[in-house]
């Protein structure tokens, strides 16, 4: 905030005068465009119609609780499977972004001391998987996540693996996304800490194992955690995607409803809404967080940057949606 | 991978007309994440407004509801997006130019929801320039929008490269639910097409549309750990 | 919308008093109505368990499609219901679970479902890997336009390449009308669902949605005259059961129990109270196919 008041002066009673003015100018051209351009003619189509809004809005419609009633099980089933998706992906993208410490200090370990064949066998074996799991982060970044969604739901019955009911292949083709950015969050936190944090906890005898796990991990976390509670929002944006196979969240059920009531763009502003107000307390929630964060005695010293993180790189790699 | 040699027409056919609404789409999120970003940083209060209502809206809604919006709602006002068919762009773009809205929708969608994005990548990129560079151009007297474009701005596109990049990507991803809102014969529909209808094989065909989305979006992701990783010897 | 709704429901009963009786002969396999059923068949299993695992679609109007409640509403689901009854297992026992035509196949073939009644055409592709009960239902591929368009009069109408067509993603109908077309790219829209293609229709982006009669029936009749059907149908779509491939004896039963449902009303009355508001034409009644 404090960088942006820094780009022009603080206005003189002339200059506020004129901010004042052009306020005033700005604030008519907006309510003049969205009269003429948006209400009109929503208007004339009968958009604004009582018997499109009142199972909505008006608690005496016949239709209102059976559509509340909907509208609520949808949610409720799109946070399921978004709470879901991020628990899953936390462990998961946890254990990856181990993995992929551990295994950029174990392909370049050269094995002193055990007999040369076994060393050069455990080097091949460490490289490989270090490739291996480059390769697996690269390519789940690079998907859309509707085709890695589809992609399970379709492709693993075909291969004879079944999951059991439809959320398990929308929380799969989350997790395959999610858990990659997720490691990949970890890892650069881990990897944003200072050298002296390894390079102490290597002196007093720990094993790289024991300095993830006990030293850099616990760190990364912490650092993490705005970013985190940011990808939140992007998993349930992204449960949204159910509805290509046909797993009941919130929109699903809207193309449901739509069909009895014929209210197509009532039902998709009230539940745009919802959505909104959501994520908005998420993201308040990780801003909080942060400030905290920031003010935390433990964290003082640590290198907290002053947007989220997730604001700029994974976050809004955040996929779909 | 018969299924994908075979129907090698209709991945490539998908990839190009996938390619087209991302380069389109890019454009208009560029300057429309740009145009935000400014509202976001005037003296002006109600462009202020505008640019964090936008932002707001834009940033927390799944794509999933602009696109519907797009879709149906700009023909409920009466448009059938008719300004984007740009003289000279038609000949390359040819989508742009069919009597079906649904290609010029998508560009509108995408767009509208990634550059809320822009916007924040832009504002973290100014945020990123030294204070004392806006205080010096005020103190010789430079206006706002002077300010803006010939200090601010310049260090700013710098240091947002690499996150607009993500946001690209991002958006490239994105790009894949197109093909559910009327535009016919993008990437991953035509390749859905073909294990649905014409029940072709699906792991092979997964993997053809899968290529075509890595194609795009790995190198571009290749070139940005580039561009960062030389930005952070260089500090 | 709703006084449409009576109005077209008090035609169906118009309607309801010249039931068209063709069908076939008494059914002697007709066990329906007591729980006996030889050991060992499908029939015995579910009746004992007294459940019964129906696929079907939410998302059809008139056939399946999740109402208000909840609960799948529509012809199809009507038909589900006259299997269990005949199987002595009661309504609320039925599990519906979704089916999309993407899967339908699928579930059957890795026992997921135990029927598939989902606007399900009868083919010999599908037939190679699973078996059809029925048909219970004959549709055909329609065109629906605006009432006051005189320009299409059939599929032909969109060989020359500028008339604009909505179908549904992944459908029979969109895969049928590909042949029609001069320009695909130019002329086809897809949408998840016909609502959608509907509101392309009103809006002039389209001009015409082609699907299944029935279904566009009742989107005429919900419209009030804003629509029509132009011309014939141009294709034959029998409904049939889905089952598991190889059960004879479970075909037979449900072929069976549609003969009398045929004869003895339910089936009509299946149809009167749900797709069947919608659609002013005479219901025929299709003939078993005990191939």
């Amino acid at each position: 905030m404090s960088q942006q008041t820094t780009l022009y002066d603080a206005p003189g009673p002339r200059a506020r005068r004129v901010t004042i003015i052009s306020s005033i100018v700005v604030g008519l051209l907006v309510l003049v465009g969205v009269y003429f351009f948006v209400y009109k003619p929503l208007d004339a189509r009968g958009e604004f119609d009582m018997d499109v809004w009142a199972p909505l809005i008006d608690p005496s419609d016949d239709d209102f609780s059976a559509l509340w009633t909907r509208i609520g099980d949808g949610f409720k089933a799109t946070l399921i499977a978004a709470v879901l998706a991020v628990v899953a992906s936390l462990i998961v993208g946890t254990l990856l972004s181990i993995a992929r410490i551990w295994l950029k200090s174990a392909s370049h370990r050269k094995w002193v001391g055990f007999p040369a064949p076994v060393a050069i066998l455990l080097r091949v074996i460490m490289v490989a998987l270090d490739a291996i799991s480059r390769i697996f982060v690269e390519v789940f970044r690079g998907l859309p996540v509707v085709i890695t969604v589809v992609f399970v739901w379709l492709g693993l019955p075909s291969l004879g693996v079944e999951l059991g009911d439809l959320i398990w292949y929308l929380v799969l083709g989350l997790v395959l996304y999610n858990s990659v950015v997720i490691a990949e969050i970890l890892r650069s936190g881990m990897e944003g800490l200072p050298v002296g944090q390894r390079e102490a906890a290597e002196a007093v005898g720990l094993s790289s194992a024991q300095t993830i796990r006990m030293i850099l991990l616990p760190q990364a976390f912490r650092i993490m955690l705005p970013a985190l509670i940011s990808q939140l929002v992007v998993v349930l944006k992204d449960t949204s995607l159910g509805f290509i196979i046909g797993y009941e969240e919130i929109l699903r059920i809207t193309t449901q409803v739509v069909q009895i009531l014929d209210n197509q763009i009532q039902m998709y502003v009230v539940v745009g809404t919802i959505y909104i107000l959501i994520n908005y307390g998420l993201s308040k929630l990780a801003g909080y967080v942060q400030r905290r964060l920031a003010r935390g005695s433990k964290t003082r010293n640590l290198p907290v940057d002053a947007e989220p993180p997730a604001a700029i790189g994974a976050g809004v790699g955040g996929g779909l949606a | 991978m018969g299924a994908v040699i075979d129907n090698f027409d209709v991945f490539a056919g998908g990839f190009w007309l996938t390619l087209q609404l991302c380069i389109l789409a890019a454009i208009g999120a560029l300057v429309i994440g740009a145009v935000i970003a400014v509202f976001r940083i005037s003296p002006v209060p109600p462009l202020r407004a505008i640019g964090t209502g936008y932002v707001t809206v834009f940033r927390n809604v799944p794509l999933t509801i602009v696109f519907f919006f797009s879709a149906f709602a700009l023909p409920a006002l009466g448009s059938n997006a008719n300004f984007l068919r740009i003289p000279g762009l038609e000949q390359i773009f040819t989508r742009l130019s069919i009597d079906l809205p649904y290609f010029r929708f998508a560009i509108i969608a995408l767009s509208l929801y990634t550059g809320a994005f822009v916007c924040e990548a832009l504002r973290a990129g100014i945020n990123a320039v030294p204070t004392g560079q806006a205080e010096a151009a005020r103190a010789i007297g430079l206006t706002f929008g002077q300010n803006l474009r010939f200090v601010v701005l310049p260090q700013a596109w710098k240091a947002a490269i690499v996150p607009l990049g993500s946001v690209i990507i991002a958006m490239i991803k994105n790009s894949a639910l197109a093909g559910f809102f009327g535009v016919v014969g993008d990437l991953s529909n035509s390749g859905y097409a073909l294990i649905t209808v014409r029940g072709e094989p699906t792991i092979p065909v997964m993997i053809g549309i899968s290529i075509g989305f890595l194609i795009m979006t790995v190198p571009l992701g290749i070139l940005l750990d580039r561009i960062e990783k030389r930005r952070a010897v260089a500090r | 919308m709703r006084t449409t709704r009576i109005a077209a429901a008090i035609g169906a009963l118009a309607l309801a008093l010249t039931v068209t009786a063709c069908g076939g002969d008494d059914s002697e396999g007709g066990s329906s109505g007591n729980a006996s059923f030889a050991a060992g068949s499908t029939m015995e299993k579910l009746n004992k368990a007294q459940k019964i695992r129906v696929g079907t679609k939410f998302d059809q109007p008139g056939f399946g499609l999740k109402g208000l409640s909840g609960k799948p509403e529509g012809f199809d689901v009507e038909i589900a219901k006259l299997v269990a009854k005949a199987l002595d297992i009661p309504e609320d026992k039925i599990e519906y679970q979704e089916t999309p035509s993407t899967v339908r196949e699928q579930v059957l073939q890795q026992d997921k479902v135990d029927i598939v009644v989902a606007t399900y055409t009868i083919n010999d592709k599908r037939k190679a890997v699973i078996d059809f009960a029925g048909p219970y239902y004959i549709a055909g591929q329609s065109i629906l336009v605006k009432a006051d368009d005189a320009s299409i009069t059939g599929p032909d109408s969109f060989k020359d390449g500028t008339k604009k067509v909505c179908s549904v993603t992944n459908s029979t109908p969109a895969t049928n009308i590909e042949k029609y077309l001069g320009d695909k790219t130019k002329q086809l829209v897809l949408f998840d669902i016909y609502q959608k293609c509907v509101d392309a229709l009103k809006g002039g982006q389209v001009d015409a949605v082609t699907t299944d009669n029935v279904i566009l029936a009742g989107f005429v009749a919900t419209n009030e005259g804003a629509f029509k059907l132009a011309g014939q149908t141009f294709t034959e779509e029998p409904y049939g059961i889905g089952l598991k491939k190889g059960d004879a004896a479970f075909k037979t039963f449900i072929n069976d129990t549609l003969e009398k449902a045929f004869q003895d009303g339910a089936y009509k009355k299946a149809w009167d109270d749900t797709a069947g508001k919608n659609d002013t034409s005479e219901l025929k009644i299709p003939t078993i196919d005990r191939s």
